[in-house]
């Protein structure tokens, strides 16, 4: 038996025109493709990530599935549904996070929210209470229940926009950009939850991301999207085999220094004269630790920084060899 | 488990934006006195115009003061219901809207219920207060019809304000920053449904009560009520058929909304 997909994309299209100003009085109309064609299909339980650069049509995407967006051709079906005309019902099947745009009520202790939630959800009270108290045990929310929103920290807040998007159990998540602004600690507290629930409900999950460690940490899939079209479908590991998704350590020494010579890294570049080095490792062989400690028996290291490979660079070297 | 009912859902909602601004005492009766002052300041101005004539659009002081308490009445009611729709700008603008569309609840309710905004409610005693004092002069004898005319008026002129606001929201969509559009088109309604009909021009007349129907609201029913004839194109017995004007600007409002959101989801934030 097969099942349906949760989420069915053929030949998508949305195009938006742009009218431009030319000269004092004249207006030129310019037709913007911003998806161009996707096709593409997730299947129940699947943990998928959607990357690619600023305005290469991710946001457009997830605004067609989500139901608030109408395509210009192509069909979309998400749970089953066409989203705008069925948006309601696909509401109490979906969950989604802006990461930009709260779905908190700001002025309230962020407890009304996950109650009011409830009943736009028309969840019967004991079923949304004992859900809540669960999403608040987990995302370890229970300290902030008596705060209003607008008085939380961005990474409070985010574990309360992650619980307000599961309070309705729904069967697919959609996190746009759920981790920017996050410190480490904070992403990987996310993380670890996601991984939690889905391993428990078998959420289906759609994230848009620009932190390759999301990726890394929640997907078992990658869409790559450039200019509106689908550049890459597959599985984390065969995007590594295409692209080097390499990581970056950049280290700071007190003086100078010919350039590092490490084992498990490869000197890329460096700046000052040597005082600033760059080393790039792939997290698949090693890990930063291993290579900082290999730098640390030659000198002395007075700051670091760990860079994540760039979306925008994956994007550029799917091009290269494709 | 059954799922919860809507009565229940619409409590919830509306309680926790209730009690939200009650949290804030000082706060909210400084507001509600605003309110009341804002009312009264708008009496001020029908009081003034008596004070140079004796007679207004045909009608005296008193019957003046009827036309302007009921109308007031009625739009504070829709002001507190559908008050915030004059927000939908700021939602575009911040697209916040996107974060509305994702819930399975109509979008109009979503935005009434994201405030209720109690203070508004000073206006609605303002315009009560005014009905108090103005009725024992006013010589009327109670039959069914006026005092039937009395309690509804505020009620259906509520729906019918509530309309405009729908209307101007939907209108909105349309518009880049149509916040001034909005006041212009409901402030500027309510202040022709809170005047003796007969002082507008006749085309004013007919568009305040045939397209968006203002006069409906205070007007014709005062003179029901005080057994007055009305002016041209403006019989007083139009005032028996409040409702279906009600029915009327809610169609209006719905195909203005659903215009509204279907340039949302085609055109994008």
């Amino acid at each position: 038996m097969t099942t349906e997909p949760i989420v069915q994309l053929d030949n998508l299209r949305r195009s938006f025109t742009v009218r431009q100003k030319v000269g004092r009085l004249r207006r030129r109309m310019r037709v913007v493709q911003a998806v161009d064609g996707i096709s593409a299909s997730i299947q129940p339980g699947e943990a998928v990530g959607y990357i690619g650069a600023n305005g290469a049509g991710k946001s457009t995407t997830i605004k067609m599935l989500t139901g608030i967006l109408v395509p210009t051709s192509g069909r979309v079906r998400t749970c089953g549904y066409d989203p705008v005309p069925q948006r309601r019902l696909l509401a109490r099947e979906i969950g989604v996070v802006f990461g930009q745009r709260s779905q908190l009520w700001w002025d309230l202790p962020l407890r009304d929210s996950f109650r009011i939630l409830g009943a736009i959800h028309r969840l019967p009270t004991a079923e949304a209470n004992a859900r809540t108290e669960q999403l608040v045990d987990r995302l370890a929310l229970a300290d902030l229940l008596d705060t209003p929103v607008r008085q939380l920290s961005l990474g409070e807040r985010m574990r309360g926009e992650v619980a307000a998007a599961l309070v309705h159990r729904p069967r697919l998540l959609v996190l746009d950009e759920p981790t920017i602004g996050l410190d480490m600690i904070s992403k990987e507290r996310l993380r670890h939850f996601l991984v939690a629930e889905r391993t428990e409900f078998g959420t289906t999950l759609l994230l848009t991301t620009h932190d390759m460690g999301d990726i890394e940490r929640l997907c078992d899939r990658v869409l790559v999207i450039d200019r509106g079209r689908l550049v890459f479908d597959g599985t984390l590991p065969s995007l590594a085999e295409r692209v080097a998704l390499q990581r970056v350590l950049v280290v700071d020494l007190p003086e100078p220094r010919p350039d590092l010579q490490v084992d498990a890294a490869s000197h890329i570049g460096s700046d000052l004269d040597g005082q600033r080095q760059r080393l790039a490792f792939s997290p698949r062989e090693t890990t930063a630790a291993k290579v900082l400690a290999e730098v640390s028996a030659v000198t002395e290291v007075v700051d670091l920084t760990l860079e994540e490979p760039a979306i925008e660079d994956i994007v550029r070297t799917l091009y290269g060899v494709g | 488990m059954a799922e919860l009912s809507a009565a229940e859902a619409y409590r919830i909602l509306i309680g926790s934006r209730i009690r939200s601004q009650l949290a804030y005492r000082t706060s909210f009766w400084l507001n509600v006195a605003t309110s009341v002052a804002v009312g009264l300041v708008e009496f001020v101005e029908i009081y003034a115009i008596f004070a140079n004539v004796p007679v207004f659009g045909g009608l005296d002081l008193r019957q003046s003061a009827l036309v302007f308490a009921l109308g007031n009445m009625g739009f504070a009611l829709a002001d507190t219901i559908f008050g915030q729709l004059d927000t939908i700008p700021s939602y575009l603008r911040l697209g916040r809207l996107e974060v509305l569309l994702v819930r399975p609840m109509s979008l109009l309710l979503q935005l009434v219920t994201s405030e209720v905004q109690l203070r508004r409610l000073g206006r609605l005693a303002v315009g009560v207060l005014i009905v108090v004092i103005v009725l024992p002069g006013l010589d009327l004898s109670y039959t069914a019809g006026t005092v039937y005319l009395l309690v509804v008026t505020p009620f259906v002129g509520a729906a019918i304000y509530g309309a405009f606001f729908a209307t101007a929201g939907g209108l909105q969509f349309f518009l880049i920053d149509g916040g001034e559009f909005t006041s212009a088109f409901v402030y500027g309604g309510s202040y022709a449904g809170q005047l003796p009909g007969s002082v507008l021009i006749t085309p004013i007349r007919i568009l305040f009560t045939f397209v968006f129907p203002a006069t409906v609201t205070a007007y014709l029913p005062s003179l029901l009520i005080m057994g007055l004839p009305g002016p041209r194109f403006l019989p007083a017995w139009l005032g028996w058929f409040a409702p279906v004007f009600a029915v009327w600007a809610w169609l209006l409002a719905w195909l203005a909304w659903r215009a509204g959101i279907r340039r949302f989801t085609g055109a994008g934030g």
